[in-house]
């Protein structure tokens, strides 16, 4: 077993030596049609080559034409990252021959981009902290191959083109994130910060993908000589589609890193390809370092002059915005109003049950639900907030025990996981006979539990505390959790014979 | 000047064959033409032309994509409805 | 309604595909036996654009001028020949053979829209559709003695058109006189959102023979070295019957001339060089080598399915973008055109329309010109027009060694009436 394996995930670099991190994160845009043609961007369902025109498959003589759509929420973004949206910008081409590109071209945005210079707050290592965003800008997807003939020897490629046109947007940050955990935070603010713009959906598979810039320099040096230094050298890893693989990769490549620098070899400023399914990051070859694409404005487009449209975007409430509402609406606490904000579906189904007891709400929503939901690898989605509320309902009169509430919780949950039609909660109460038992019955319960074990009795009086609380388990275990345990802590204090000492 | 080896380099930035005869021909060719081309040293750089259009927009509404005959029909190679392109690794 | 049989035979080799039995419908071109240019798309029927690497592509769908053409009742008779993707200035650059000078046979008929130049000089058709990059109309026109004009940039959608170089080009009518190129110029200009740079400016005019007071410049540049005496003084004669007809005429400079040329090949090397990367085989035209890697069979396929001129451009282009040399080459052009736009607004600002020779020379003979620079630098007077985006038409304008001449007449940008008008006036003026 090498030594690497075994040893904590690593978290920070100890020692005077940071981690520099910027990130290319591309997110497909939810418009109805693609960047440039109507076809639709419905196509996941679909066989392959069936959401294709002569646009998206660059047959001769097509031309492009700007989804309106696609610009405005291209813009949405821009706005709610703070950025500069410059006053004229333009589409270019991005030439490199590749079997996923339909016209040996990309269109994308290359010295003129849509918008410039904002910033995101993200709650970093060391508190809140601020992520500058370099650019934001357009772009069209590629084609997806499949490589046939197995993975070390490829015999052909496979094209479908269904995605190639699907509206991109890229944002690139500077190099201010300092650990794999900042990267997945700031990952998942962004993400939250698009859906709530409408212009985004996570769910879709392939809808994310991010190059990272990594690099570990000897502390204080980055902000001595900044970007565009080379320093140590860094690594650019590519092919990261997924919120975790971020953290997965960026932590192999500190790894990586760090145990080149501790051998004494030389970290050659290259770029590398994440492997999701083994963890790793591979090196690509050398030639991908000296493209040269050739960017020229695309003669087939005119300039985007777009500020004033940006100004007149009025944004919806973002989560740093909605935090603060739950907080002063709800009295929910800080955490809590994180966790339920930072996600756009977990913080609709809060108000949808939060009349019930907002503070009973946002307990059993953001700690036990998410929970729950985070173990069965759930989406909220899939919950149905009057259930939920029927659940917090029971809660707050006193029908049922907390843990009573998380078993049918659990109950309701793996009925939706197996895909089946989940039960009413006060059915699933019934049905599992979970109703809090009444007083008079469990003083009943009490003495049939000191009747059958004298001993604890005895050994209360002797003074022994744990076996007060052997009795309370025995008397909730006969009434399978329907009674509080406070409760039975009470009543056995005032049943039992005082203690000697 | 442009040398065989310029030459080269371009043809494989284009990625474009060409034949061991040619290398020669174009290397004289590409000699004269860029130097005729130098004439632009003279221009002030500067922005370029304007066509006056900006801000053309197509609204986002589906539009029937093309039927799958239609689509696969000119392509050499297909399998399964993907199109075959060599390999690339 | 009904079949327009096609059966001429063609002895100047101006088709490459033909419609023996073509349909045709009603409208304002009902039953007119049109020929389209082989780099425009027409649904069901092979486009190769005159080479190789597109053979046997058979486009599902009809550029934008075809729906118009076919929706006004147009018998399309075919595709005509063309210089490879239109890089050239003879038609000698298809892989499908040169096409032939229906004046003289031994002389090529210009290009790149030899074909469509060639079938109406020799009465196959009556109208043709050509491209025009930098000249490709007026070339043959002026070549084989019959009338073409490039519209203003963005009048004429090029939806369909296979792009050369997209910022400089676009379609417009060849006929055999100024009144069928109006009527052409009134199907064609039809706005279409699919195209980007299209403007609204429909063409609903009749020709007006009247040009009484009409400010005609004569740009010394088009009478300077490298063109043919005796095409000068034809062309001068054209002028003066100009003036005869009323018109003013004011002699000008327009400096920019001396890097037009450049400036235009840089230009189109340079968006020529990244329109012909989509053809690698995979979605239409001959497939490359599966047994090979991507890179190898790229090469391959474009080294045999290209042309000698057209891989020159595609390298030239390609070298031109490169890093460290855009700054040079690419960006310089731009700043060149912009200049040269700027002294057709000055020139514009004095005079109605601009005129001088299309062509510096009669038609070349076959194989005369087979050093690239000295072909290129034929396209001298009529690269400008395209730079700047404005209208130009070539009408036939007196012979020299038995060979056509053509007048070329220059407008302000949309003001392609009123080169029509004088063109008209011209050509009634000559027949009177």
């Amino acid at each position: 077993m090498s030594s690497v394996s075994g040893s904590p995930a690593f978290q920070a670099v100890e020692g005077d030596e940071e981690v520099i991190i910027g990130l290319e994160v591309h997110c497909q845009l939810d418009t109805k049609t693609k960047l440039f043609c109507g076809c639709s961007t419905d196509y996941r369902d679909d066989g392959p080559n069936t959401h294709v025109c002569p646009i998206c498959l660059g047959l001769p003589g097509s031309l492009p034409a700007v989804n309106r759509k696609a610009v405005e929420f291209a813009l949405k973004v821009a706005k709610a990252l703070n950025c500069r949206v410059l006053e004229e910008s333009e589409f270019s081409r991005k030439n490199y021959f590749y079997p996923d590109l339909n016209k040996g071209f990309q269109i994308s945005q290359y010295d003129k981009p849509l918008a410039v210079e904002g910033w995101l707050r993200i709650e970093g290592d060391d508190g809140e902290k601020t992520v500058r965003i370099t650019r934001v800008h357009m772009e069209e997807d590629p084609g997806r191959l499949v490589h046939k003939g197995g993975a070390d020897r490829p015999k052909y490629t496979l094209v479908d083109y269904n995605r190639a046109g699907i509206p991109l947007i890229e944002m690139v940050t500077e190099p201010d994130i300092r650990s794999p955990k900042e990267a997945r935070r700031f990952l998942n603010k962004l993400r939250a910060t698009l859906e709530y713009l409408g212009v985004f959906d996570s769910e879709k598979e392939g809808s994310l993908r991010v190059d990272a810039n990594i690099s570990i320099q000897p502390r204080g040096w980055f902000e001595a000589h900044g970007k565009g230094m080379e320093g140590r050298g860094r690594t650019e890893v590519k092919n990261i589609s997924s919120y975790k693989g971020v953290e997965k990769a960026l932590t192999f490549e500190i790894t990586r890193q760090k145990n080149l620098i501790r051998r004494g070899q030389r970290l050659e400023t290259a770029t590398r390809h994440f492997v999701e399914t083994r963890g790793v990051t591979t090196a690509s070859r050398s030639k991908e370092m000296e493209q040269d694409y050739r960017y020229f404005p695309e003669p087939d487009l005119v300039p985007l002059r777009v500020s004033d449209w940006c100004e007149r975007i009025v944004l919806p409430e973002l989560p740093d915005a909605r935090q603060n509402r739950f907080m002063d609406e709800y009295g929910c606490s800080y955490n809590h109003a994180r966790t339920l904000t930072g996600d756009l579906r977990v913080a609709e189904f809060y108000e949808k049950v939060a009349a019930v007891d907002p503070r009973i709400a946002a307990t059993w929503v953001a700690d036990t639900l998410l929970g729950e939901l985070n173990y069965r690898d759930m989406n909220i989605a899939k919950v149905s907030p009057s259930h939920f509320i029927e659940l917090l309902q029971m809660l707050k009169e006193d029908v049922i025990t907390d843990k009573s509430a998380v078993e049918v919780l659990r109950v309701i949950l793996d009925q939706l996981a197996e895909g089946c039609q989940c039960e009413a909660p006060s059915s699933c109460v019934a049905r599992l006979n979970l109703a809090k038992t009444a007083d008079d019955g469990l003083d009943a319960v009490i003495e049939e539990v000191m009747r059958e074990h004298p001993q604890a009795v005895e050994d209360f009086h002797n003074g022994r505390k744990e076996a007060l609380n052997f009795l309370v388990g025995q008397v909730m275990r006969k009434t399978r959790g329907r009674v509080d345990p406070g409760d039975v802590n009470r009543r056995l204090r005032e049943i039992l014979p005082p203690g000697g000492t | 000047m442009i040398s065989e080896r310029d030459v080269l380099h371009i043809a494989e930035l284009a990625d474009i064959g060409i034949t061991r005869e040619e290398l020669d021909e174009f290397t004289g060719q590409f000699n004269d033409i860029l130097d005729y081309f130098d004439i632009l040293d003279q221009v002030e750089a500067g922005a370029g032309a304007e066509t006056g259009l900006y801000n053309v927009f197509r609204d986002d509404e589906v539009v029937p994509s093309l039927p799958p005959d239609e689509i696969l029909g000119n392509a050499g190679e297909t399998e399964d409805d993907f199109f075959r392109a060599p390999r690339v690794m | 309604m009904g079949i327009f049989a096609f059966s001429a035979p063609d002895p100047c080799n101006a088709f490459i595909t033909r419609i023996p039995e073509a349909e045709y419908g009603d409208g304002k071109l009902a039953g007119v036996s049109i020929a389209v240019k082989d780099n425009i798309s027409t649904k069901g029927i092979q486009t190769t654009c005159g080479s190789k690497i597109l053979e046997g592509y058979v486009p599902p769908y009809d550029a934008h001028v075809v729906e118009l053409l076919r929706a006004e009742g147009a018998a399309i008779l075919g595709k005509t020949n063309m210089d490879e993707f239109g890089m050239g200035t003879t038609t000698e650059n298809s892989a499908y053979g040169p096409t032939l000078n229906p004046a003289d046979r031994e002389r090529v008929p210009g290009g790149s829209s030899g074909g469509s130049a060639a079938a109406v000089a020799s009465g196959m058709v009556r109208m043709a559709l050509g491209t025009d990059t930098g000249g490709s109309i007026r070339c043959p026109a002026a070549f084989c003695g019959i009338v073409g004009m490039k519209p203003t940039y963005g009048r004429v959608s090029r939806y369909g058109l296979v792009a050369y170089a997209n910022s400089l080009e676009q379609i417009g009518p060849m006929a055999a006189n100024v009144p069928d190129i109006s009527l052409l110029m009134g199907v064609l200009t039809c706005h279409d959102p699919r195209d980007s740079t299209s403007i609204i400016a429909p063409y609903t005019h009749t020709p007006d023979p009247d040009i009484h007071g009409l400010k005609v410049g004569v740009p010394e540049e088009y009478f300077g070295k490298g063109v043919d005496p005796r095409v000068a003084s034809t062309v001068w004669e054209g002028i003066s019957l100009l003036e005869r007809l009323g018109a003013e005429i004011i002699t000008c400079r327009m400096p920019s001339m001396d890097y037009a040329l450049a400036a235009y090949y840089v230009t189109c090397m340079s968006e020529a060089s990244s329109n012909l990367a989509r053809f690698d085989g995979v979605r239409y035209g001959p497939p490359a080598d599966p047994k090979k890697q991507w890179h190898e069979s790229f090469q391959e396929r474009r080294r045999d399915g290209f042309g000698k001129e057209v891989r020159r451009r595609v390298m030239l282009g390609t070298f031109a973008l490169s890093s460290g040399y855009y700054g040079k080459y690419y960006a310089k052009a731009q700043s060149a055109r912009r200049n040269v736009a700027a002294d057709f607004s000055r020139l514009f600002s004095e005079v109605d329309v601009l005129a001088g020779p299309t062509m510096p020379t009669i038609a070349f003979r076959l194989g005369e010109k087979s050093d690239p620079l000295s072909m290129y630098l034929s396209d001298i007077l009529t690269v400008p027009a395209n730079l700047a985006g404005v209208p130009a038409i070539s009408v036939p304008c007196g012979k020299v060694d038995g060979m056509p001449v053509g007048l070329q007449i220059m407008g302000r940008w949309c003001a392609d009436e009123r080169v029509i008008d004088v063109a008209y006036a011209f050509e009634e003026g000559v027949s009177a």
